[in-house]
């Protein structure tokens, strides 16, 4: 019977093939004693041998099909397999207790995944699993029974599990698994970003999958939608053929654009950049043909450590990222630290309303000595591309030419003590705070770009705050006082000769965009892997044709009759 | 008994990679081998007792080794932290 399961879609793409449950087999422990505890613990080294033999072929195949990087965790199993303190233990307890060797290994496997479980760094646990990973291989080693062995699938499958953990992933064959669907798990947990990189269609989460799919039953995976059907009706398979068809065009089209500008159908070339939160993300922004770094969040550098990034350290890293955008713009956010982005170890006291409160630019005026390290390792790195600082959340005139003080100041210490900067490096702000729109002409006329912020300047402006899910319904960011703010903002930087962009969620939305572009913003801003669709969307869309959209839309009274009014120009293209 | 005491100079401290290259390093010698760090002493060879400590960066880390090739041990693992750029 045809059924449809919900999830959530972890990797994109559509596919059909016949359902492999990937099961767990029974692992379940007894105690028991045993008479000769020496011949007890050699049968479980001759347990840890299999396993690690067995480890030794997933890692090469991990190390083939997926790279150095993702082979490192089984190089993580097999130390953890060799752990002279988990074995140790194992074996003193199947002596001195006279117990069977899966007794003894579950226990104390049990106390180390209870001690990294508990451990409050997101790291810390993530290594329970591998943990767990390794007590099961050795467990079905002893117990004699088999682990699923999805590398030999030798026909076209769909995988079916409740999870699959990293050692089941990484021996799924390409060839033959066109995709997966599991009970648990969500967009960032290990499945799912397997799956992205090796680019497999698959649904997480669905909560049923296991129980409502039988070996053998057709199913498609719309890793899109986050469905999953199983037995479709012919109607719905041939519907989805079309889909996946599609789909494999639409990539392939994409793909071509990598090496393109972004020219709208009329001619009028847009910059298409990336956001970033640390040198690491430079490969991703090349893939995916990025023409600059529109943010840089350099928060990331104070995160995660117990105390301040060195000037070195943070010199170190602007350097990297300046050198590999080849001289292409690279837009570095300054510390935007406090609200909901904590340091514990600035002891910041607890605010009632952190998102007011004292953060960003505020905190980095008010404690200088931040401040100013980071813009000595900045000016520093200006010299190795093409760098541009903005300053985060600001909302008065003044904050602005304190800042811009500050940064002229280091400027001048480190030219008198010989090094060199850039000569001409361009300075501008971030416009979330409405205030800061409504007098975007006067910003204009003292700063060389804006970047507008639409997660913050949608909550301020419509006073909700976006961590609070009743209020949720409010940020619109389709709201004609949003896209009047915008507007004013684009027009005002204009005005003045310069160039105004958006680093917020919106710039790579797809409604949004023909709006933005209508409205005049010279440079979107977007996470890496939306780009090379939003140049596919630009190419086909006339600037002239989204000025006038984009002139409507303002006078609209909802958010709801802005998205109508852009899905008729879809329509109708 | 051989020991000689560093500074961790790795941004990230010793995690994942570090952990993993000292940890491999250790095992290939039969001395025992001690991390110490902040009172508390752990086994070089135990993946687990490392990563356990969480050593962050400028931590004073302490290693022993004792053996017949405690030596050779504590260089190769000099040789490695520096040459990652762990510690010095």
């Amino acid at each position: 019977m045809a059924a449809i399961l919900k999830g959530i879609g972890a990797s994109d793409g559509i596919s059909f093939a016949k359902a492999y449950r990937l099961m767990e087999p029974d692992l379940t422990v007894e105690k028991k004693d045993v008479a000769d505890a020496a011949a007890e613990a050699e049968r479980f080294r001759a347990a840890l041998k299999k396993s690690e033999a067995e480890l030794e072929v997933i890692k090469e195949k991990a190390r083939k099909d997926l790279g150095d990087d993702k082979a490192a965790i089984f190089e993580a199993h097999l130390l953890v397999l060799n752990d002279p303190e988990l074995t140790g233990p194992i074996e003193d307890k199947i002596k001195s207790e006279s117990v069977n060797a899966e007794y003894a290994l579950q226990e104390t496997a049990n106390m180390f995944i209870g001690m990294f479980e508990a451990m409050d760094n997101e790291y810390m646990k993530e290594r329970a699993a591998d943990i767990k990973d390794v007590t099961k291989r050795v467990l079905a080693a002893l117990l004699g029974v088999d682990l699923p062995a999805p590398a030999l699938i030798a026909e076209e499958v769909v995988v079916v599990a409740e999870d699959l953990t990293p050692s089941m992933t990484a021996q799924l064959n390409r060839e033959f698994v066109k995709g997966f669907t599991t009970d648990i798990g969500g967009r960032t947990s290990h499945s799912a970003i397997m799956a992205r990189s090796l680019e497999i269609p698959a649904v997480v989460g669905t909560k049923n999958a296991t129980t409502d799919i039988q070996n053998g039953d057709m199913i498609i995976i719309d890793g899109l939608q986050g469905e999953v059907h199983i037995n479709p009706t012919e109607e719905v398979a041939a519907e989805y053929k079309k889909r996946a068809e599609a789909y494999a065009q639409q990539k392939a089209e994409w793909a071509k654009l990598v090496n393109e500008q972004t020219v709208t159908a009329d001619g009028r070339h847009v910059e298409l950049a990336a956001n970033i939160g640390t040198p690491a993300d430079l490969e991703g922004v090349k893939a995916n043909g990025g023409e600059g770094v529109g943010l840089y969040r350099t928060e990331f550098l104070y995160m995660g450590r117990d105390n301040l990034p060195t000037e070195e350290e943070q010199f170190e890293s602007y350097k990297a990222v300046l050198e590999g955008m080849e001289g292409k713009p690279v837009v570095v956010r300054t510390l935007d630290i406090g609200g909901d982005k904590e340091l514990p170890y600035l002891n910041l006291p607890h605010e009632m309303n952190p998102f007011l409160g004292f953060r960003a630019i505020r905190l980095c005026l008010e404690e200088q000595d931040i401040f100013r390290t980071q813009l000595r390792a900045l000016l520093r790195a200006s010299i190795y591309g093409n760098l541009k600082i903005m300053f985060p959340m600001i909302a008065t005139v003044n904050e602005f030419r304190q800042a811009k003080a500050v940064l002229l100041e280091e400027r001048a210490k480190l030219e008198a003590e010989g090094v060199s900067v850039a000569e001409h490096i361009e300075l501008g702000i971030m416009v979330e705070i409405p205030s800061t729109a409504v007098i975007a002409d006067l910003f204009a006329k003292e700063v060389d770009f804006f970047s507008i912020g639409t997660n913050d300047l949608i909550q301020y402006t419509m006073a909700a705050d976006r961590m609070n899910e009743r209020v949720s319904y409010l940020y619109q960011p389709y709201n004609p006082s949003i896209l009047r703010l915008v507007k004013m903002v684009i027009e005002a930087a204009h005005k003045e000769g310069k160039w105004a962009g958006m680093c917020g969620e919106m710039a790579g939305d797809e409604t949004a965009i023909p709006l933005l572009l209508g409205l005049g913003l010279d440079e979107f801003s977007m996470s890496a892997t939306s780009i090379l669709k939003a140049r596919a969307q630009m190419k086909h869309l006339s600037k002239a044709d989204m000025e006038e959209l984009a002139a409507k839309a303002i006078e609209m009274s909802t958010a709801e009759e802005v998205v109508e009014l852009v899905q008729s120009i879809k329509k109708n293209s | 008994m051989s020991k000689k005491t560093f500074t961790v100079t790795a941004d990230t401290g010793i995690h994942a990679r570090p952990a993993t290259l000292l940890v491999q390093t250790a095992s290939k010698y039969s001395s025992d081998i001690n991390l110490e760090f902040n009172g508390k002493t752990v086994n070089l060879k135990s993946i687990m007792g490392v990563m356990s400590l969480g050593i962050g960066k400028g931590a004073e880390i302490t290693i022993s080794a004792e053996g017949s090739d405690e030596e050779a041990a504590l260089q190769a693992i000099e040789t490695l932290l520096q040459n990652e750029g762990l510690a010095n």
